[in-house]
């Protein structure tokens, strides 16, 4: 401004310095202070307490028949609880691993020590919709697991990936048998 | 220009200060809390202790239906703890897949048990009067915590001439008088794990302190933030004034 | 749009190019850098930016617990309470909405008591100061809705409260709050539809804010001395010398603003909310907010239903023409010694009446509540028409930059009060 060009006060360079490094201190820790303050806002998006304390679910699987399944949510996902049959659980076991997309095997997606259940999240592993094949009148696709209709992504009777575009198996979720018939998810 | 912001300041304390309470009320008597003033915590023995005293006391007529089992973590428990406590309890789940409601154990997450299914049973239960919710009591009545320990050890015998009506009790500290819960808390009514004696003025100030954290559950780390807080803008101020004094030295 | 602003000058080709087509950086040039603003301002001219921080921080705090909060009655304590407990920060983001509506007010009756005393509101700044009273209704009605939304008790006696004023209109009174309930009583549509005005009406508050800015920024400041502009002399840019005394006052403002949010958040509310509305009992005393205290008490002070509404718009509305009320040529109080004790006679008024709003209406209080309900219609009907007429005021300086350089000199008593 000309009014003020005309008596700038003269600062020698040492007092110009120590005015540059006030001005960059306090602009500094203002940044500091808005960046802070931004944080309790973007956190408050992260799950609540209570969305975390119901990140669990029991559910009573002595009702389920051999060769048959049933879905329950856990974290408003569905989750397929499969009770399979021997048939099935060899199928699964005999598959060379080198066939699979996502190789993994059977023995360490079933539950341990009990093959004849195999609790999976059902959600395609491709872009997030709910495979047929729980019901017995959906098709369970060529190998007898589950079949994505979104995309035509084939799954096994181990919830393995075997054709079509998902990159990845069915994610196994962590379970815990409480007795022989009841288990918890989570 | 000191004039204005005295006069604001003298405006706002005049102008915010609550109502009065009650007029019919005695004032509550003054105690000290470990949870007063801006350093202010909680005492996680008087919480346990409190809990302690709601859990075998109050319960049993008063719901607290913000407050969950899980929640005890923060006063202390442990996650064994806490899934004892709620093992305890027996609360309704359903429909099951044959559309029936069914009881089971309550787990960590449910919310406390609540002694009776609404407000309709709660009232037919204790002569129309309704037993009000805890979880919040502190902050909804002034003077909270002074209030609650004086009502809990302020029954006595109605002085003369004051009559009290059919099935209430007298309690000078509860407004008008008279209340229709009698005293609640007997001498040994709980043994605390700690051997604290129970008398009655401990299991009141115990079961205030559990009730002010059940209101404020976030009032330490509230604190704790708000002195950072405070120290960052007081010093963020200081360089402020400095470098608008520097700007503006040669305006001046 | 400001006299005497330097034109700005771009070199950077991107710079112009954009320019070229939308002129974004002349108008932040011309308004946030270059704009001459009085020398001589003093504290009580950070009200207006502190004002507008606060907006911000309303809007984002509502906004965040928009994303948490159910309009609903059988859900919006709860939602309100799982907000304070299971949220993360919840509590904090609504204890700083909820004392930021305070903060609001405490900042914005500043800045309307600033532009009594230095006469800010007089021509050509009228339009200026209807524009700031539209803002200040707006917020009234903001709040009132906003603290129906925990639905607490005083939430919803409130809310009746205030809806049945509109029964006092006649004739079609009564039709008109039920049309407002969208019931028969304040219940489930009310408490949507204020929660959907709720959420609208900050914005346009924002709005007006930007024409009260408009009408700002053609004449410029008011200031202490409450005489206009003379030449440069009596300017200097808006940056750095405004934009770092307003952040240094944000940050002494947010210091007495965190004191409520951390350690007394309660301090201004009432503890009646923190009980679930009940249609069937009303709390022994209800009390609006401390910010509307001197309103309700104009509104009890008349023993007439539609009496006391009237009076109750008409002491908003009689702001809104205080430039027309004011026939004094002189702005500043600085000037006028007769008028400098009388505005703070009127503060004082304003300050009785909030504090007998808190008090029962009856015996003593409602004498108060009268005579200070009167002398508040006193000052703008009566004082301002007659004083500005037979007031002798005091020579005024010859300019801005004259005044400031013979600082200490009696004339200019009461203006700059920072030291240099």
């Amino acid at each position: 401004m000309a009014q003020h060009g005309g008596h700038q006060p003269n600062h020698g360079a040492e007092g110009e310095t120590r005015r540059d490094f006030l001005y960059l201190a306090a602009g500094g820790m203002g940044a500091v202070g808005v960046a802070a303050a931004a944080w309790p806002f973007l956190r408050s998006w992260s799950p609540a307490a209570d969305t975390l304390a119901l990140a669990s679910t029991e559910v009573d699987i002595a009702s389920i028949r051999e060769g048959q399944a049933v879905t329950v949510t856990w974290r408003g996902k569905p989750v397929f609880v499969r009770h399979r049959t021997a048939d099935e659980i060899k199928q699964a076991a005999d598959t060379p691993l080198n066939q699979l997309p996502d190789p993994q095997p059977d023995a360490r997606r079933s539950a341990a020590g009990k093959p004849q259940w195999l609790i999976v999240v059902g959600v395609c592993t491709h872009l997030g919709c709910v495979p047929q094949g729980q019901r017995p009148s959906e098709t369970r696709g060529e190998f007898g697991g589950w079949f994505c209709p979104c995309h035509g992504s084939h799954y096994d009777t181990s919830g393995r990936i075997r054709r079509g575009p998902a990159p990845k198996n069915l994610e196994v979720p962590p379970v815990t048998f409480l007795t022989d018939t009841s288990i918890r998810i989570g | 220009m000191r004039r204005m912001i005295l006069a604001a300041a003298a405006a706002l304390t005049l102008v915010a200060g609550p109502a009065l309470a009650a007029g019919e009320a005695e004032h509550p008597r003054q105690q000290k809390w470990s949870f007063d003033g801006p350093f202010g915590t909680f005492d996680r023995g008087a919480l346990q202790r409190g809990f302690l005293v709601y859990k075998e006391v109050c319960s049993s007529c008063h719901a607290m239906q913000q407050k969950a089992y899980r929640h005890l973590a923060n006063i202390g428990f442990s996650e064994e703890e806490i899934r004892a406590i709620a093992a305890g309890y027996k609360v309704m789940d359903g429909p099951n897949d044959e559309g029936e409601m069914f009881e089971r154990t309550a787990r960590a997450s449910d919310r406390f048990k609540r002694p009776f299914a609404n407000e309709k049973a709660a009232r037919a239960a204790n002569n129309g009067a309704y037993p009000v919710d805890l979880s919040l009591i502190v902050k909804a009545r002034h003077d909270g915590a002074n209030y609650l320990y004086s009502l809990l050890t302020g029954y006595k015998a109605p002085p003369p001439g004051k009559t009290v009506g059919e099935g209430m009790h007298y309690n000078p500290y509860f407004p008008g008088g008279q209340i229709a819960m009698g005293a609640p808390l007997n001498a040994d009514a709980v043994t605390f794990a700690d051997n604290t004696p129970a008398t009655v003025e401990q299991m009141a100030k115990d079961v205030t302190s559990f009730l002010a954290w059940a209101a404020e559950p976030e009032m330490e780390s509230r604190k704790r933030m708000g002195v950072q807080v405070m120290l960052f803008l007081i010093v963020l101020s200081g360089m402020l004034y400095a470098v608008k004094r520097k700007v503006w030295a040669d305006v001046h | 749009m400001a006299h005497g602003t330097p034109p700005t000058q771009l070199t950077n080709p991107l710079m112009r190019w954009v320019e070229h087509r939308m002129p974004v950086f002349a108008f932040m040039d011309q308004h946030l850098n270059k704009y001459p603003t009085p020398r001589n301002l003093n504290y009580f001219w950070n009200f207006g930016s502190l004002a507008g921080i606060i907006l911000v921080i309303m809007i984002v705090t509502g906004i965040f617990l928009a994303m948490n909060y159910t309009a609903h009655t059988d859900y919006a304590f709860n939602s309100v309470e799982r907000i304070m407990r299971e949220v993360n920060y919840g509590w904090l983001i609504r204890y700083i909405h909820m004392n930021g509506a305070s903060m609001f007010f405490i900042v914005v009756y500043i800045h309307i008591f600033r532009g009594l005393y230095y006469g800010s509101y007089k021509s050509p700044r009228e339009l200026l100061w209807i524009l700031g009273v539209v803002i200040f209704v707006l917020m009234m009605a903001t709040a009132f809705m906003g603290y129906v939304l925990p639905w607490g008790q005083m939430s919803f006696w409130g809310a009746t409260v205030i809806t049945n004023l509109f029964s006092a209109i006649p004739v079609i009174g009564p039709e008109i709050v039920v049309w407002m309930w969208g019931g028969f009583s304040v219940d489930n549509p009310t408490l949507n539809r204020f929660f959907a005005l709720h959420f609208l009406l900050p914005f346009v508050i924002v709005g007006v804010v930007i024409l009260h800015l408009v009408a700002l920024h053609t004449h410029g400041s008011n200031n202490p001395l409450g005489i206009d502009k003379k030449g440069p002399q009596d300017a200097i840019p808006f940056h750095p010398y405004y934009t770092v005394k307003d952040m240094f006052g944000f940050a002494v403002f947010f210091v007495f603003f965190a004191a409520f949010v951390f350690f007394a958040p309660n301090y201004l509310g009432h503890p009646d909310n923190y009980i679930p509305a009940n249609p069937l009992v009303t709390p022994a005393h209800i009390v609006p907010e401390w910010y509307f205290l001197p309103f309700y008490a104009i509104l009890r002070a008349v023993p007439d239903k539609l009496g006391g509404v009237a009076l109750m718009f008409g002491a908003i509305a009689v702001l809104a023409v205080a430039p027309w009320l004011d026939t004094s040529k002189v702005r500043s109080a600085a000037f006028r010694p007769v008028y400098k004790i009388l505005f703070w006679v009127f503060a004082v008024c304003c300050v009785v009446l909030g504090w007998v709003g808190a008090m029962p209406a009856e015996g003593i209080y409602l004498t108060i509540a009268r005579i200070a309900s009167a002398y508040y219609f006193i000052h703008f009907l009566v004082i301002l028409p007659i004083l500005g007429k037979v007031e002798r005021t005091l020579p005024l300086p010859t300019s801005i930059s004259a005044a400031v350089l013979k600082q200490g000199s009696g004339m200019v008593a009461g203006a700059p009060a920072e030291k240099p």
